[in-house]
């Protein structure tokens, strides 16, 4: 079967990406979900806050995404549920598993939107037993939320990203007792508002510079030894301390599934794990394109919305007939900057606007965030604080973006202030 | 009085002190008339929206989400949690379809923030 887009995902990345295109002309689009339903995760992040850039007021995840949703069923856009997409080809074929049976269909544009899954404990090697209560804190959340089911009494989490903080709250409104958070690093992943509202409000401990060294039990968790860790993030053994619980929940981080876009010869990012790709959104193979938390992880859903309309956009300008440039500016990073999105630039001028989304690699203050092509500073944006757990946006005029493309070199970084 | 907190207004989180009485709290360590203005609401009337969930019977899901239509007093959060124990809804369940009403006498009501329907 031929298709013009097929999308993989109907989470909120793949939703805005439909719309996009839909509304830039193409018609013959299909979603791929390998859930039952549409809208991928926020169905299970119930909490409020979602929404605020886009719609001005704060709604939970499930009503965030019904809005998307409502959007594409208004637009006819068709989609499959309970369909897995199993291999993506460099020349576009899709093949995928659903209800129907195997589907093998030829797309004229792929856009990846599969978003990410959490880093598990294999990933973060603890020592201890192999025991049952240990869980991600989004299948925490899922268990909770989706399920109707606790996952424990007396719970430890580690890492101080959202969703931990977060299940931290849930947790304790459902009657468990949340004994601490410890975070690895001096600062939080996570939102102020997150610590103040999740954490603060119930006296949940948070102690940062700590990790879990051993996790012990015999069929189930019984405790967790925790112990500080020194300058070069190594545990301080003796001045270990153990906290009897039976549950530990892991927020130490998200990866975007990158492994369809393996198959596709998808050229990754070893910072960000997700495709580089260029300011259409394109990655490394023609027509192949990337939004949302499969490209690097957001913080918000509607930063994530805003950039995978824009890739829709961008595959319904391919499909007409635009074509990216044999040659292409690299963007580099200097500074306290560990990535930008884009990496690459089309050289051609096509009036539009550029913008780069970035992550710095410490806490910094009064810093100047700046765009250089060629040695001179394009563009620069003052800030009083960046932290690695808040994305940061810079946005050029069509003048400013036409001078990057013109450019030898363009780098992205930042400078602090005298 | 005088209490420590952090402001949650930008990624900032100035760490404030306030102290003062009741209509004269003077507010220390913000950067920024928000953080003043955060600290002070903080002190006078805290409020929080809560979101939880409840059962369902019959329903393409286990259970359904849950809000506050508006934000309620900070104190009475787990006392409003205990009205949803127990609650058992029974499929179709509407978007915004009231689950409790008048949230310990607040005029503020639990409402459901999906849709369940009917199990095939």
């Amino acid at each position: 079967m031929k298709k013009d887009l097929v999308i993989i995902g109907g989470g909120p990345a793949g939703l805005a990406a439909a719309i996009g295109a839909y509304d830039k002309g193409v018609r013959d689009i299909l979603i791929l979900e390998r859930e039952p339903v549409l809208g991928g995760i926020l169905n299970q992040c119930i909490h409020n806050g979602f929404g605020l850039h886009t719609f001005k007021e704060e709604l939970t995840g499930p009503e965030y995404a019904h809005r998307y949703v409502k959007e594409v069923l208004a637009r006819g856009i068709e989609y499959k549920l309970s369909t897995t997409v199993i291999d993506v080809t460099p020349d576009r074929q899709v093949f995928a598993v659903g209800e129907e049976g195997l589907l093998h269909l030829q797309a004229g544009a792929i856009i990846l939107a599969c978003g990410c899954r959490e880093r598990p404990r294999g990933a973060i090697n603890i020592a201890g037993a192999r025991c049952a209560g240990v869980f991600s804190a989004g299948t925490a959340q899922k268990l909770v939320n989706m399920e109707g089911y606790m996952p424990g009494k007396e719970v430890v989490i580690l890492g101080s990203g959202d969703i931990g903080l977060i299940m931290a709250r849930r947790m304790t409104f459902e009657g468990a007792k949340v004994k601490a958070v410890v975070e690895l690093m001096p600062y939080s992943s996570g939102l102020n508002r997150n610590i103040v509202q999740c954490l603060n409000d119930f006296d949940i401990p948070l102690l940062f510079s700590h990790t879990v060294v051993e996790i012990k039990g015999k069929d189930r968790v019984s405790s967790v030894v925790i112990a500080p860790v020194d300058g070069k993030l190594q545990p301080i053994m003796d001045q270990a301390q153990e906290i009897s619980c039976d549950c530990l929940l892991l927020s130490v981080g998200l990866l975007p599934e990158n492994e369809l876009a393996k198959q596709a010869k998808v050229t990754l990012s070893p910072v960000t794990g997700g495709a580089e790709v260029d300011d259409s959104m394109m990655t490394a193979v023609e027509g192949v394109f990337e939004c949302g938390n499969v490209l690097h992880v957001h913080d918000l859903v509607d930063f994530v919305s805003q950039e995978s309309l824009h890739a829709g956009e961008c595959a319904a300008a391919y499909l007409a007939g635009k074509r990216p440039t044999a040659d292409k500016v690299r963007v580099g990073t200097f500074g306290g900057v560990r990535y930008t999105v884009p990496t690459l630039l089309n050289r051609e001028d096509d009036g539009e606007s550029l913008s780069f989304k970035m992550r710095v690699n410490n806490v910094y203050r009064k810093v100047r965030l700046k765009v250089m092509a060629d040695g001179e500073e394009v563009l620069g944006k003052n800030k009083q604080i960046v932290t690695p757990g808040e994305m940061e946006t810079l946005t050029l005029s069509p003048e400013q973006s036409a001078k990057l493309r013109g450019a030898k070199e363009v780098s992205v970084g930042l400078e602090v202030r005298a | 009085m005088k209490r420590e907190m952090i402001c949650i207004c930008c990624p900032m989180g100035c760490r404030m002190t306030v102290e003062g009485e009741p209509g004269a709290y003077t507010v220390t360590g913000n950067t920024c008339p928000r953080g003043k203005a955060y600290a002070i609401a903080e002190m006078t009337a805290p409020e929080r929206m809560v979101t939880s969930s409840v059962a369902v019977v019959g329903g393409n899901y286990k259970t359904v989400s849950v809000k506050t239509a508006s934000p309620i007093p900070k104190g009475k959060i787990f006392e409003a949690l205990r009205l949803l124990d127990g609650v058992v809804l029974t499929a179709p369940v509407k978007e915004g379809q009231t689950v409790v009403e008048d949230i310990l006498g607040t005029g503020v009501a639990f409402v459901a923030t999906r849709e369940v329907s009917v199990a095939r």
